[in-house]
């Protein structure tokens, strides 16, 4: 644990806080995300934010109060020392916070750019909770000392403890598994990382776009992790190529299956077969992973005229803004609640709307209509109002009778969520899984399984998150194995 | 990285590799199938396993050229490397004793309808395959499938080899001779489609491998998706195979169909630029 009093105590910090009133800084007025202008972006993949600048950085530090009670670290997934970080950013030594956030997150460039901040950590800001003001851009700082970091070509790789000898497995390469296999292999074990896809990266490489994540910053931690000893194996399905028993018997000694939620759900509606009808998955999969957007490249996919997205989460926003960029004329998010209860990320719907994308809220599909080719060209949709709240708390939707009504389509992607991949669970004999999600059972304490050498995190275990729950997963799971494996001897 | 280690042609269209891929061939079943990307720019595409030797470390893929990734591939030589193979996916074939089976394969359907036929007969049951093609050329693995065969009944379109007519018409022949008890049909879909409106007429158990569009192959993404007794079901990791009389043929066919443009001008570029 750390002790963030004794921290604060430190001198550099106190002569800090002394160095402007708190009263000052918090008349300052929150930093705004430099980004591509929002009609260029439309035609292009870069990334939409472009960073703060260091003296933007500095500026947006001098807001942090440096609390006596840092309530946002707990609404930090991973417990990242915000205050430290942030500090270190005001006192200018950019290293020095890159390095802090590493003590407790691997992938910080990464979390900088797609964590849901506003729901978490600056959530719980002293400007959020008690003054009513724009938290401070915890986000944007911790990218800011991610990429300064990286930029700079003075990236820390961390120390590993001496190898031990011990061979362990991750199975899938997703942000879990990235984790994990930091967390071991600095505990000095031998890493094995086994991918089904040909990519290391899972969801960060074929789910997230490249205007949200550049898959460069993806690469750069995958290169780390081989530096610190990790091997990477693609194209291999646990399971499948190789089974768990098979990897008993050369030697590993403990597992962690961190193999995603990657079944796409669809609504089993009248017509949803029809050609022109993907699940997001498809359709991120085919322009993220496939560069199928890319002429030199084989992967086809269809350059919709009038694009329907269904669903409100990130995975949403991702597959509409990439219709946008692949040419729509309409792209559209229908989504069967209010935009007050959608799940995505505050920025991603923000940015959605300035590039053109209309919301089509409380609205919900029944069905699709095809021509004679069985190529989709129009969605039937019913509209909706709120009801009583559901289990999730939510307000839920109830269909309005005779209210349905045709939109053009010529495409249309699936965005409902998604069910954990049946290929690892089926294969392991007597592992807990849950009879109905699907999802692995794991003690919360560790994420060990109830097979004892096997942990489980990320998306197989909850069924749905994001990428920052997916790596304390790992780091938990981590701790767990390691432990496992010392009682062994 | 996977080397070719064998090519040879069956036909001008139609070529079998045997491919390094030590993992795949010690675990492979029958009716297991593989995803291939060739180069760093290439589609994964889905080929059934026709055959593999564990002890060589390798497996045997057939394939005929139909679109760009077909024409690259049957292009590469001994020695060449395929960039990613991946697999075995998909259920294996269910073996079992059955009585009488009738192996149906239509083309390069032969190839992964091999390894089953020798998987029934080595399970015991009498097995009478029915190869069908177009013509003479296109019909192939019949010493292969003879081996493991009690009989072997040749149909082309052309009356070139064998008999003179469709797939159909050979097994109408057998079943009216002989009781068949199970049916298993390879091919493309519509031949599929045919075989199994035949079997249904005559109450026979039937089992079709599905061979849809494919991106991933491991149930991720949804392409191969077809309407299997009115549910949605995934041919990748609920499939290949499924009971034939209850497979949506036409949804399936209307969906092989989704990116014909685009490959048929695909198809047109790569030609012209390699004076094909």
């Amino acid at each position: 644990m750390i002790d963030y009093k004794a921290e604060r105590a430190q001198a550099w910090r106190e002569e800090l806080r002394k160095s402007i009133p708190a009263k000052e800084r918090t008349t300052l007025s929150r930093v705004e995300m430099p980004m591509q202008d929002k009609i260029q972006r439309r035609s292009n993949n870069k990334e939409v934010n472009l960073g703060l600048t260091e003296e933007m950085a500095v500026k947006e530090s001098h807001r942090c109060l440096d609390c006596a009670n840092p309530t946002c670290v707990t609404g930090c997934p991973v417990n990242v020392n915000i205050p430290k970080f942030i500090k270190k950013i005001e006192a200018k030594d950019f290293l020095g916070a890159a390095s802090v956030i590493k003590e407790t997150s691997t992938l910080p460039a990464v979390c900088g750019r797609v964590c849901p901040q506003e729901k978490q950590c600056e959530s719980k800001c002293f400007y959020t909770q008690k003054l009513q003001k724009p938290a401070v851009a915890i986000g944007y700082l911790e990218r800011f000392a991610a990429d300064y970091e990286r930029e700079s070509g003075k990236m820390s790789i961390p120390e590993c403890e001496k190898p031990n000898g011990i061979k362990v497995a991750a199975i899938g390469s997703g942000p879990a598994s990235l984790a994990w296999a930091a967390d071991m292999a600095r505990k000095g074990y031998d890493v094995t990382v086994f991918e089904a896809l040909h990519e290391i990266g899972g969801v960060l490489k074929y789910g997230i776009p490249e205007f949200r994540l550049p898959k460069k910053i993806v690469d750069v931690e995958i290169e780390n992790l081989g530096k610190m000893g990790v091997k990477f194996l693609t194209n291999t399905i646990i399971g499948r190529t190789i089974s768990i028993d098979t990897l008993r018997e050369r030697g590993f000694k403990a597992f962690f299956i961190a193999a995603g939620a990657g079944l796409p759900r669809f609504m089993n509606i009248e017509g949803e077969n029809a050609n022109g009808i993907f699940s997001s998955n498809e359709y991120l999969t085919r322009v993220n992973l496939m560069h199928a957007a890319d002429p030199e490249y084989d992967t086809p996919v269809i350059k919709g005229k009038n694009v329907i997205v269904v669903g409100g989460g990130n995975t949403a926003m991702d597959s509409v803004r990439t219709a946008k960029r692949l040419g729509a004329e309409r792209a559209m998010i229908v989504y069967r609640r209010s935009e007050q209860e959608m799940p995505a990320r505050l920025e991603e719907v923000h940015h959605a709307k300035e590039e053109g994308v209309e919301f089509l809220t409380l609205n919900n599909p029944v069905a699709y209509i095809s021509n004679d080719k069985g190529q989709v060209q129009q969605a039937k949709i019913q509209k909706m109002e709120l009801g009583e709240p559901d289990a999730s708390g939510r307000r839920s939707p109830v269909p309005i009778e005779g209210s349905e009504y045709l939109v053009d389509a010529d495409t249309v992607v699936v965005a409902v969520g998604v069910s954990p991949n049946p290929i690892i669970t089926s294969a392991i004999e007597g592992l807990d899984v849950d009879p109905k999600r699907r999802t692995i059972t794991v003690n919360p304490e560790n994420n060990q399984s109830n097979i004892p050498d096997i942990f489980a995190g990320g998306d197989i275990v909850r069924g749905g998150a994001t990428v920052i729950l997916a790596m304390g997963d790992g780091r938990k799971a981590a701790q767990g194995a390691d432990e496992y494996l010392k009682s062994l001897k | 990285m996977n080397k070719i280690i064998k090519k040879r042609f069956f036909s001008e269209n139609v070529v079998q590799f045997v491919v390094e891929a030590p993992e795949i061939a010690r675990t492979r079943k029958a009716g297991n199938f593989v995803i291939l990307r060739l180069d760093e720019k290439g589609e994964r595409i889905p080929l059934t396993i026709s055959e593999a030797d564990t002890e060589k470390g390798t497996i045997t893929i057939v394939v005929q050229r139909i679109g760009v990734s077909t024409f690259k591939l049957a292009a590469m030589n001994e020695g060449d490397y395929i960039h990613d193979v991946v697999g075995p996916l998909g259920h294996p074939t269910h073996i079992f004793k059955a009585g009488t089976v009738l192996a149906c394969g239509g083309g390069v359907g032969v190839a992964p309808l091999l390894p089953i036929v020798q998987a029934f007969k080595e399970a015991g049951n009498r097995v009478v395959s029915i190869l069908a093609a177009r013509n003479k050329d296109l019909i192939i693995l019949e010493d292969e499938i003879r081996k493991y065969s009690d009989e072997v009944i040749i149909m082309t379109d052309d009356g070139s080899y064998g008999k003179k007519g469709v797939v159909t018409v050979g097994m109408e022949d057998v079943i009216a001779r002989e009781k068949v008890d199970f049916c298993i049909a390879i091919g493309p879909a519509i031949m599929m489609k045919f075989c199994a409106l035949t079997t249904q007429k005559h109450e026979i158990p039937t089992v079709v491998s599905l061979n849809t569009i494919m991106v991933d192959g491991t149930g991720m993404c949804g392409a191969c998706r077809v309407k299997v007794d009115g549910k949605t079901r995934f041919v990748c990791v609920d499939g290949p195979e499924f009971d034939a009389h209850k497979v949506d043929f036409n949804e399936m066919l209307m969906r092989m169909g989704a990116y014909k443009e685009q490959e048929k001008a695909a198809l047109e570029a790569y030609k012209n630029a390699n004076n094909i």
